[in-house]
């Protein structure tokens, strides 16, 4: 089959970009978008021509690396899929499909299809440390934990940083992200000691960083690959505004953010 | 920046009302009490079922026997209404400024049509709220009709005679409908209360006392005009 990519081409972050169309012949319905972007690589770099960048690593949806705004839709039209899972059998023989990166301030643009995702690094970086005992492993039944709580933090936990919650936003805001990091140190027996401060942190560093501010409308959990659901956003708020009554020492300072140390 | 640079921190915290989260929790709460005024505001009007007396009596008992602690009710939906208000402006603006460059091309795949208008709906019913408390608090605009002091009943079937007073009032109220039926759930979202199970019914009550409020409201012009209330 043919289509036609609508691809987001910019050298740098000084770049103003624009829009360029490229015609992909012979494409596969097993091919992955992200294959069909290698085939037209290869193409443009027999052309003399600059390939188009776009991040990629694991391509089997673990990573989170990957990702672009596909038709207008973070990672395409499949739910609970990543640009790499998404093969081409979901388009028709000659769709004109648009590629767009993450478009946030928070998410300065690298090159082309490339964003610079640092910001939400910076985030679980300020969520810091569990207190756990160190020395021998401990005996795996001396800490038991419900079934419905393990779930709730493993699901949580399935969270791979791509970024596509704060595309998806109207607000360009991370509180999916955010409250998935929250959720899944913050329910379990091991996160206890520190949920409070790890709250404060982690919701002041998202903030620092120039994020939108969450309007609850959903938008996110319906691009998530990951389906993280709307509930971590709540857990996140309560631990904040619980850690906000209950702390005695100052309030945490964010690292300095991505939009101002670049 | 290197990657394995320290990276300096900031020398000033985020406090509770500059973080978003911190302002969504002000604007829960303050919608919270601007609801309560609400529910209470359609009980008294409802009254206009009831024969004049019923309700004039009752504007009667508001202005002359609590006036004190009606001035303190006002203050405090005056202050939930301009927190409310100041903390979505600024958010608005955060949010504005957190996308600088919009896409070319942008689905709406899981969201409600009314969560995502909150900002048209909520300016809109605030115009109609200063329109509204100018014709039936003070009487100062009341078109084609003598606004009399005292007499709520004649006021409200004067008033909503006018077709086009009417018009707006019903169409500003669905609008309030439509701004509850996402910020009702929305205000137990942001102060942190959710649970699979809870969440579904929040929703769908959410929905349900939007729609009670809205027809609550509604009837009263739309029985003016059909001349049920005279
Ligand atoms: S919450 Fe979902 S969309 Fe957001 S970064 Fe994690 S996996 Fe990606
Ligand atoms: S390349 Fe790893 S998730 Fe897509």
């Amino acid at each position: 089959m043919k289509v036609t990519l609508k691809i987001w081409r910019q050298k740098n972050s000084n770049d103003k970009g624009q829009f360029v169309k490229y015609a992909v012949d012979d494409v596969d319905g097993e091919m992955s978008i992200l294959e069909c972007l290698d085939v037209l690589n290869e193409s443009l770099i027999l052309r003399g021509e600059v390939p188009v960048a776009f991040e990629h690593d694991c391509r089997e949806g673990i990573c989170g690396s990957c990702g672009f705004v596909i038709n207008g839709v973070a990672h395409g039209p499949e739910r609970a899929t990543t640009a790499c899972q998404l093969t081409m059998r979901h388009f028709k023989d000659g769709d004109e499909i648009t590629l767009e990166p993450w478009r946030a301030k928070a998410f300065p643009l690298v090159k082309d299809l490339v964003v610079n995702r640092r910001a939400l690094d910076h985030i679980i970086e300020a969520g810091g440390y569990i207190s756990v005992g160190t020395g021998q492993a401990p005996e795996a039944n001396g800490l038991p934990i419900g079934k419905e709580v393990a779930d709730q933090s493993m699901d949580a936990a399935a969270c791979i940083g791509c970024g596509a919650c704060v595309a998806a936003c109207p607000n360009a805001a991370a509180a999916l992200f955010t409250g998935a990091k929250i959720t899944h140190l913050g329910v379990l027996p091991q996160g206890e000691t520190e949920k409070d401060r790890r709250a404060l942190a982690m919701v002041a560093q998202m903030n620092a960083e120039g994020f939108g501010n969450c309007t609850n409308i959903g938008e996110c959990t319906g691009a998530c690959p990951k389906e993280i659901p709307l509930d971590v956003i709540a857990k996140m708020n309560r631990d904040y505004l619980c850690g906000s009554f209950q702390r005695r020492d100052d309030l945490p300072t964010p690292i300095t953010p991505v939009v101002e140390g670049a | 920046m290197g990657n394995t640079g320290v990276i300096p921190h900031h020398p000033h915290p985020v406090s509770f009302w500059q973080s978003s989260n911190g302002k969504k929790v002000v604007m829960a709460v303050t919608g919270a009490i601007m609801f309560c005024f609400i529910v209470g505001h359609m009980i008294g009007n409802l009254q206009m079922f009831l024969p004049p007396e019923h309700i004039n009596a009752y504007g009667h008992f508001l202005h002359h026997d609590i006036t004190e602690e009606l001035w303190i009710i006002r203050g405090i939906l005056l202050l939930a209404l301009a927190l409310h208000v100041t903390a979505t402006v600024q958010l608005a603006l955060r949010s504005q400024a957190a996308r600088p460059i919009g896409y070319s091309r942008k689905e709406a795949i899981n969201s409600s049509y009314a969560s995502r208008t909150m900002y048209w709906s909520g300016p809109i019913v605030l115009a109609f709220l200063i329109f509204h408390l100018l014709q039936f608090t003070a009487g100062y605009i009341h078109p084609q009709a003598q606004f009399v002091a005292g007499d709520v009943y004649g006021n409200v079937a004067s008033g909503f005679r006018v077709w086009w007073v009417s018009a707006w009032y019903i169409f500003a109220l669905c609008l309030l409908g439509l701004h509850l039926s996402h910020g009702l759930w929305s205000a137990f979202q942001s102060i942190g209360c959710a649970h699979p199970r809870l969440t579904r019914c929040l929703k769908i009550s959410a929905q349900a006392i939007a729609v009670l409020i809205v027809l609550g409201y509604i009837s009263i012009p739309i029985s003016v005009l059909l001349g049920v209330i005279k």
